[in-house]
This record gives structure tokens, sequence and C-alpha cells, in this order.
């Protein structure tokens, strides 16, 4: 008997432990370690409820228990029969107003941090960036600053960042779970929401509203760094100027030439551009991944510009310039990969 | 038209496959049609298991390829659209049609010929929408269809979604009408509303949900229609559409769709605490008001689908708090079932087993909905794997545990035997566990990010584990099911035909042959309470007083119409689909207009008055 209920004890443990060790995913994309302001106020909300929800459960279960226990039919009971019972006023009020009580205890904090979270009165005092969602990647738009990027979302910490977000096909749903619970990406309307974030960090995104073939590729990453470094990257930013790049080795200038023959510009801008047909590349060099959820090697850029429709089904830059051989791949790779317009990177993350 | 009834048995077992065949095609019978929409059901509910087996095999391990991506979309799709309007539905429509004249002591349903033409249109409807399969691929936009992706989808895959889902849809409402007026017209003498068993009460407010939420699918899909198939732009925003507008019209539906399947289930499970309590139902009255404020509240909360479309805060929490407060009349229905085993004499068999297991299981799904209602936080649950894990809680949890509960208590009524208790334990324990595991853990999924209809998630992401948790229950389940369906066959091939009142039964079906003759009962009997043959049972003699001497009964004749009918709606539904491509096509859909128009012109114009069973007839019968 003791050893039964030892390993019962034992198997029990076992899965609480697993449950705990994975219960609360990766550090920068789960929701359950909320690292932003967003993220926080809603985790409020996920407690509050669990623990009244958590509670409700548990009488019904130890009710349901005791009745299992106390009144199941017995041999010998067959023939009896229970008292035949119609409710009770008094019960079933109870069982009416309390859940009333319990609704009311939610609604008004849900009411009040939804108010808040919707709150845009100050947009005009902080940074705005236009996002705009695209099969399958994010373009995002300094609207002060002059500055396009793609896919890599540079903010300052610690400060509140406006997002004006409006697709240019499909819906999509913009969501940084660490920082920021999510909101739609329609094509119709401009939606606004705001994110801060209270660590330094690279932080995974995410589309969430069904958008094609690629809906699971469309990762994105915010990348919080400290507001020196956000300044000094605004500034190397600005002051890039692609007429005056030109690459250091020979291999990446043929790369460059082979970009312009091939007409890639006529999608991807380097530098300051309004145009945003496809991913703009300014700072290719330092991307954190390649088509959203490659690692940033050579091989895999490679790979993706000889066959994108492999890596990203349904993407819209297949078919839309000419087959490239090895070479080519090679060269135009070597060009992007140097395309790196500041120190500030991925990794100056907590330096 | 008038067989000896006394002989009718015996030729039953000599009739050959074709004369079954056609008394099935020409049936306007309510248990046939009950018959046709469970096997109908079943068939599709296998279907749609199998596409949710895919998923979870896809999913099995991080950045798999057993599936493409574009053939993953599809299978979400119909997965999601299979197992709504093709599997839980219909089922659930199957056991209304057999019980609910039974449990008012009606003969039939009031439009015999129109419960034919909808089950008829669901079956069409269902292979129409199937088909798309086999030519060119199954819509892959999701079972909610949103505008643009649903516009812009290549292939007709969306365009079989729309007429496929139309032609179940009218079936559906015309079951709804069908329903109401049965109710309303054609219960016992005695059987006042406030008689009526609960699974009869809920079938009527599910009757109501459908006959006013199903017009707003309509109207969707129409618009959708238009859009794809003849140039509109109802949602092309470069065209001055709006996207939105689908959601709100799909959710308008949708949402009192979820109640429409859970709340027939309420009334089933009712049915069974009561009877395996050997108890009255606990709060009868307030069970039926709590079941009205469900529905009507059902109405008013489509848009907490919606609160990351960007509504704003005062529409959000509206919406929020008028969610929340369904909890109040579903907490008391949860409440009144506990009460009513409280002092009884519980008997755990395999159809009580899965009243027990909802219990939990439902619970889990209305805390969920609860926690997905309160907005602030719903921005981190939306279009995850929680909102995932919380309607299965509902839906599985719910509706199809009671599908399960219900079908295992009225397999006796409905097919004349009992299921096999072992199998039928080992069919719950399996399915119970298998889903607890498959989706308990998508809560957490959800929350460590894990958006819903991801065809991979990543390497490295934290979420192995969980998802490999998840498709291993998935198979528990899956043996669940096949268990259910070897006892289905077993004891159609060995079982002993079931008695009339198998489980000392409380409500008037209970007083009808097993399976009923198709006149139901030769007497209308006379109701003088709630639970009605419990009431006999314990002041009477055990049986139910003839509200009138033996007569003749009126019956309605059998009719191939409702078949061709629907068959010409099919061939149109092709013509509208392919129409775009080629315009040859028109043919099929104007003849197959014409083939339903004219059938409807037949059907107006003959007179068919239906045929008597005699006095003599039924006193020949033996007993």
């Amino acid at each position: 008997m003791k050893g039964w209920m030892g390993k019962i004890k034992a198997l029990a443990l076992m899965s609480f432990m697993a449950v705990l060790l994975t219960g609360c995913g990766k550090e920068n994309l789960t929701a359950l370690v909320p690292k932003g302001y967003g993220a926080e106020e809603s985790m409020k909300l996920i407690i509050l409820t669990t623990v009244i929800m958590g509670g409700v459960f548990l009488v019904v279960i130890v009710v349901l228990a005791y009745v299992l226990i106390r009144f199941r039919r017995k041999k010998g009971q067959e023939n009896y029969i229970p008292k035949q019972v119609e409710g009770s006023k008094t019960l079933e009020t109870i069982w009416t107003i309390i859940p009333i009580i319990l609704v009311i205890i939610m609604a008004v904090p849900t009411t009040l941090i939804s108010f808040d979270l919707a709150d845009a009165s100050d947009s005009k005092d902080h940074i705005n960036i236009d996002v705009t969602g695209n099969q399958y990647w994010w373009h995002f738009n300094y609207q002060d600053e002059d500055i396009q990027t793609s896919q890599d979302l540079y903010i300052p910490v610690g400060e509140k960042v406006y997002l004006n977000m409006i697709s240019s096909d499909v819906i999509h749903s913009f969501w940084v779970p660490s920082i920021s619970g999510k909101m739609d990406v329609n094509p119709e309307n401009t939606n606004t929401m705001y994110i801060e974030a209270y660590e330094e960090g690279v932080y995974w995104g995410k589309c969430a509203e069904l958008c094609g073939p690629s809906h699971s590729l469309m990762d994105f990453k915010v990348i919080v760094v400290s507001k020196e470094e956000y300044e000094q990257w605004v500034a190397d930013m600005k002051n890039y100027d692609p007429e005056k790049d030109e690459p250091e080795s020979a291999v990446a200038k043929e790369g460059k030439d082979l970009f312009e023959e091939n007409n890639c510009m006529a999608c991807h801008a380097i530098g300051s551009s309004p145009v945003e047909v496809g991913p703009n590349l300014t700072n290719f060099g330092n991307r954190t991944k390649i088509a959203g959820f490659k690692e940033p090697t050579k091989e895999n850029l490679v790979d993706w510009l000889k066959d994108p429709e492999e890596i990203k089904p349904g993407n819209l830059m297949t078919g839309k310039y000419p087959q490239l051989n090895d070479d080519e791949a090679e060269k135009i790779a070597e060009y992007l990969m140097q395309l790196k317009v500041t120190d500030v990177t991925p990794e100056s993350v907590n330096n | 038209m008038s067989i000896a009834v006394s002989e009718s048995s015996v030729k039953a077992q000599k009739r050959s496959i074709g004369a079954v065949l056609w008394d099935y095609l020409t049936t306007v019978d309510h248990l046939k049609i009950a018959h046709l929409y469970i096997f109908g059901g079943a068939f599709f509910f296998i279907l749609g298991g199998i596409e949710a087996l895919i998923i979870r095999i896809q999913l099995l391990v991080p950045e798999n390829d057993f599936v493409t991506a574009g053939f993953y979309n599809e299978v979400i799709t119909m997965h999601g659209t299979t197992m709504i309007f093709l599997a839980a539905m219909p089922i659930l429509l199957g056991l209304m049609n057999a019980i609910m004249p039974l449990q008012i002591g009606a003969r039939d349903v009031a439009f015999p010929f129109l419960n034919a033409l909808g089950v008829w249109l669901f079956i069409l409807g269902g292979l129409l929408l199937n088909l798309s399969w086999f030519f060119g691929g199954a819509p892959d936009a999701g079972w909610t269809a949103y505008a643009p992706l649903s516009t812009t989808s290549p292939g007709h895959g969306v365009d079989y979604y729309v007429m496929g889902l139309q032609l179940a849809g009218a079936g559906t409402l015309m079951s709804g009408i069908n329903f109401l007026v049965t109710i309303i017209n054609m219960r016992a003498p005695g059987m006042t509303y406030m008689r009526m068993p609960l699974f009869t009460w809920t079938t009527f407010i599910t009757s109501i949900l459908i006959l006013f939420a199903f017009p707003a699918l309509t109207v969707g899909l129409f618009l959708l229609q238009f859009d794809r198939m003849f140039g509109a732009a109802f949602f092309d925003v470069a065209l001055g559409g709006n996207t939105i507008i689908w959601q709100h019209l799909f959710w308008i539906f949708g949402h009192p769709e979820v109640y429409i399947l859970i709340l027939p289930v309420f009334g089933a499970f009712s049915e069974i605490f009561s009877t395996f309590s050997k108890k009255r139902i606990f709060g009868y009255t307030s069970m039926i008001f709590a079941t009205m404020l469900i529905a009507f509240l059902g109405f008013m909360v489509w848009a907490h689908h919606m609160f990351t479309v960007g509504m704003g805060p005062i529409a959000n929490t509206i919406f929020s708090v008028a969610t929340m407060a369904i909890a109040v009349p579903t907490g008391i229905k949860i409440f009144n079932w506990l009460a009513t085993m409280w002092g009884g004499s519980v008997k755990l068999n395999s159809a009580m087993m899965w009243a027990i297991g909802f219990i939990p299981s439902f619970t889990i799904g209305g805390m969920t909905g609860i926690m997905v209602a309160t907005v602030a936080a719903d921005y981190q649950y939306h279009d995850t794997y929680f909102v995932i894990a919380h309607f299965h809680y509902t839906i599985v949890g719910g509706t199809v545990m009671g599908i399960f509960a219900g079908l295992t208590y009225w397999w006796p009524k409905i097919f004349g035997r009992v299921l096999n208790e072992t199998l039928g334990q080992i069919t719950f324990w399996t399915f119970f566990i298998g889903f607890h595991m498959t989706f308990f853990i998508q809560h957490f999924l959800g929350l460590m990010g894990m958006p819903r209809r991801y065809w991979v998630f990543l390497e490295d992401q934290g979420l192995d584990t969980g998802n490999l948790i998840s498709s291993i229950g998935a198979f528990l389940m899956a043996v669940g099911v096949i268990v259910f369906i070897i006892n289905a066959i077993y004891v159609w091939l060995k079982g002993e035909k079931a008695a009339n009142d198998p489980w000392d039964g409380r409500t008037l079906e209970w007083t009808t042959a097993s399976p009923p003759e198709h006149y139901n009962w030769k007497q209308t009997p006379l109701i003088r309470g709630l639970d009605c043959l419990w009431l006999e049972k314990t002041e009477g003699n055990g049986k139910m007083i003839p509200a009138h001497p033996l007569k003749d009964i009126h019956m309605p004749n059998g009719s191939i119409l409702p078949f061709i009918m629907s068959v010409g709606f099919f061939i149109a539904g092709l013509g509208f689909i392919y129409q775009t491509d080629n315009k040859l096509w028109y043919i099929a859909l104007f003849g197959g207009m014409a083939i339903s128009l004219l059938a409807m012109l037949v059907r107006s114009v003959q007179d068919d008055l239906g045929h008597y069973i005699t006095k003599e007839e039924l006193k020949g019968e033996a007993e």
C-alpha cells in the first residue's frame, strides 16, 4: 500500500515540476512573464480572473465529489426512491447572487484597464511609428525621423511608443506577448496602440490573425535598447546615404551590381525611401533573422534568394525576379550581409 | 401505402438493400430522418476527426513538414467547418428529431415534408463542401472566413464553403421553424409548457436561436458569394468596401451558434441527471428561465470575438460585461444539476458518466469563457491556443460529451438496442482522459506565445512538450471514438432488442416501443404532470392514460421530392461555383434551379392528403 502511494506521490511531484518548468515558456516570448506595460496590465486581470474562477471550480468539484461518494447507488438500494425535491428558493437565490457579485468584482478592473490601455490622448508627446502589415512581413516607418525598417523594430526602453497600424492586404494582428497584448491590423482603418517595454531585450513578435499559408512564419522582433543607444541608432539611420556607401570587398561590389541588374530596388529600398513593396533592406546586415525566422547566416540568405517559396510558402517575392544561380545568389548575399549602418545592433542590448 | 403494421416488422427483416435505400430516400418519418441526421453527422464527425489528427500530427514536433502550409490551412478550415456545421449540429438535430416528438406526445413533427427537405439539404450541402477536396482544394480562410483573406483566396475552395454552407444552413433553418411549430401546436392533451421535459424546452429555445441567428449567416454568405462570383465589392477596401462588416455578420450568427450547440445538450444532461439520480430535476422553472436568459444574452455578445479589431474601449467593455453576465444563468444550471444529484440514488452507468464528466469539463470551459471575456486580458488570449482550448472545452467538453451522453441514453429509443456498458465505459475513460490531455495544456501554450492556426511552431520556443502532450491526447480521443463505433456495430449485430423503458425513465418517450412504431402511440397519452411517466409509476398503474378512444391515425405519405429538390440545389451550387470559369456552367446553374423549382411546383399542385392507419389495423397488432 505504501509503495503504491509513494509512486503516486513521486508521479504527482514529477508532473508538477514538469508543468512548472515548461509552464512559463520562453523568456521574451511568453505572456506569462510580462516585461511591458500592456502585458503587465493584462497579467493583473489574468491572475484576478484565474483566482476567482479557480475558487468557483473548486466549489463545484468538492460538491461533485461529495455527491458521488455520498449518494452513489449502492448494492441493495436499487429500489430506494429518493425524496422528489422541487427546488429551493434560498439555495437558488444564493447561487444567483454570488456569481453576480463575482462578475461585478471582475467587471470593474476590466473596464478601468481597458479604458487605460485605449487612452491615446498623449500620442503627440511620444514616438510614433507607422506599422504596415504585409503578407508575410512587417514594415515600420518612424514618422518624424524619415527612417524605414522592416522586421526589426527598435524602440527605447521605458518609453511609450505609439504604433499606428494598417494592412496593405489581408488582416494581420500585431502581437509581442511579453510586452503587450495584440491588436488587429486592418486594411481599412488605422488602429493605434502603444507599447512600453520595461527591460532591454530582443522580444519575439507574432502575427496572430490567419493571413495565408505563411501566417505562422510572419515573426518579427522588437529590439528594446537604452535611450542613448536608441538616439545613436536614429542618428546613424538618418545619416546613412546609400549613394555614398560602396561595398569594400569585390564580391560584394559584384553583388551590388547584380542587385541593380535584377531590378531588386523596384521592391526593396536601401536607405530612406517611400518604397515599401518589399522589406526595406537598409540595415540588413544587423537583422536578427532572415525571412523573419531563419538564423541570419549567409547560407540561409542564399537559400532564400534562390527559392523563397521553399522557405515561406505563398510569399510575394517568388517569381518576381529572374532565377538566380548559386554564384549570383552568393554575391547578392555577400552584398546584403555587409549592409550595416549602425553599431547599435541586437547585441547592444544590455551592454 | 397503408401496409399492415403487424407484418411490417417481419418484412423489415427481409427487405432488400434497394428497398431500404428507397425507404430512406422517401421517408418523412421523424425517427428515420433522425437516423439520417445521425448517420450523416457521424460520417462527417469521423471526417472532421481525421482532419483533427492531421493537425495534431503536424504539430507533434517543431517545424514539422507532414503537410504543406497551404494544405494545413485547408485542413484547419475544414476541421472547424465540418465539426460545427456537419457533425455537431446534425447529430443534435437528429436527437431532437427522434426524441422531441416522443416527449410531447406527437406522432411526427409539424411539417414532415420540410423535415425531409432539411436533412437532404444538410447531406448534400456537406457533400458539396467536401467535393472541394477533389476539385482544386478545400477552403483555406479558416472556418470564420474573414474577408479579405476569403474574398482573395485563389481557386474555388471558398466558393465551395459559401455554397455548401448556404445549402446546409437553409436545411437547419427549416428544422428550427419546424420544431417551433411542432412544440407550439402538437403537444398531447395536458402537456402544458411547464410540464414539458427540459430536452424539449431546450429544443424549443434552440429553435428560436436558429430562427434568428441563421439569417445573419445567410446574408453574410450572400455578400461573400456576390464578391467572389459576381464582382461585387462589399468587402473590397479599395472599392470602398469594409472587411469588418463580415466579422460582425459572421459573429451575429456565430455567437448564438455556440448556444445552438450547447443548449440542446444542457437539456439532454438534465434528463440524464434526473433519471439516473431517481429524482426530479432541481429547480425546473429556474432551469427554463436560465436557458432563456442564456439564449437572450447570447445575441447581445457577438463582438466579444472582436475585442482586438479596434472597436474602442466603450464597445469593448459593454460586450465584455454582457458576456460575463452569461456566467450567472450558466452557474444556476451547474448548481441545479449538482442539487439534482444531491440526496438522490446516483447510478454511474456510461450515460451518467458522460454527464458527470461534463460538469468539471464544462465548468473549466465556462471559467475560461469569463477569462476571455475580460477585454484587456483577452488582448493576450485572443487568437491563441488559449482560445482554442477554451472553445474545445465548451464544444467537446459540453456538446460532444452531451452527444455521447444523449446517444447512449436514447440509443434504445432510436435504434432499439442498449449499448454495451463495458465498451461504453472504455469510450468514456479514453475520450475523457484524451480530451483533457489534448486541450488543458493548450491554455498554457497560448499564453506562452503560440497563436492559433499556426502551420508550424518554431524550435526552441518552449512549445515542444506542450504540443507533444496535446497530440498524444488527440489519439486517445480517437481511440474512444473508434470503440464507440465498434460498440454501435456490435449491439446492432449481436445486441438484444431493448425494452421500452430500460432506464426506469420519467418522461413520455419511454412509454413507446423501442424503437417506436412510425405512428408512435396507438392512442395519444394524457399528460397529468411534469415527469408524466414517473407520475403514473408512483401515483397510477405505471401506464399512461389514453387521451382518446382508439381511432384512425392520420399519417403523412413519403415523398422523393425533398431529395430531388436538394439534388437540384446541389447542381445549381456547382453551377454558381464554376460559372466564373466558363459560361457553360450556367446550364448547371439554371438546370439545377429548374429541377428544384419544378419539384416545388409538383409538390404545390399535387393533392397529397396522407394516409390513415385504421382502427382495425391497430387492433390487429399484437400487444
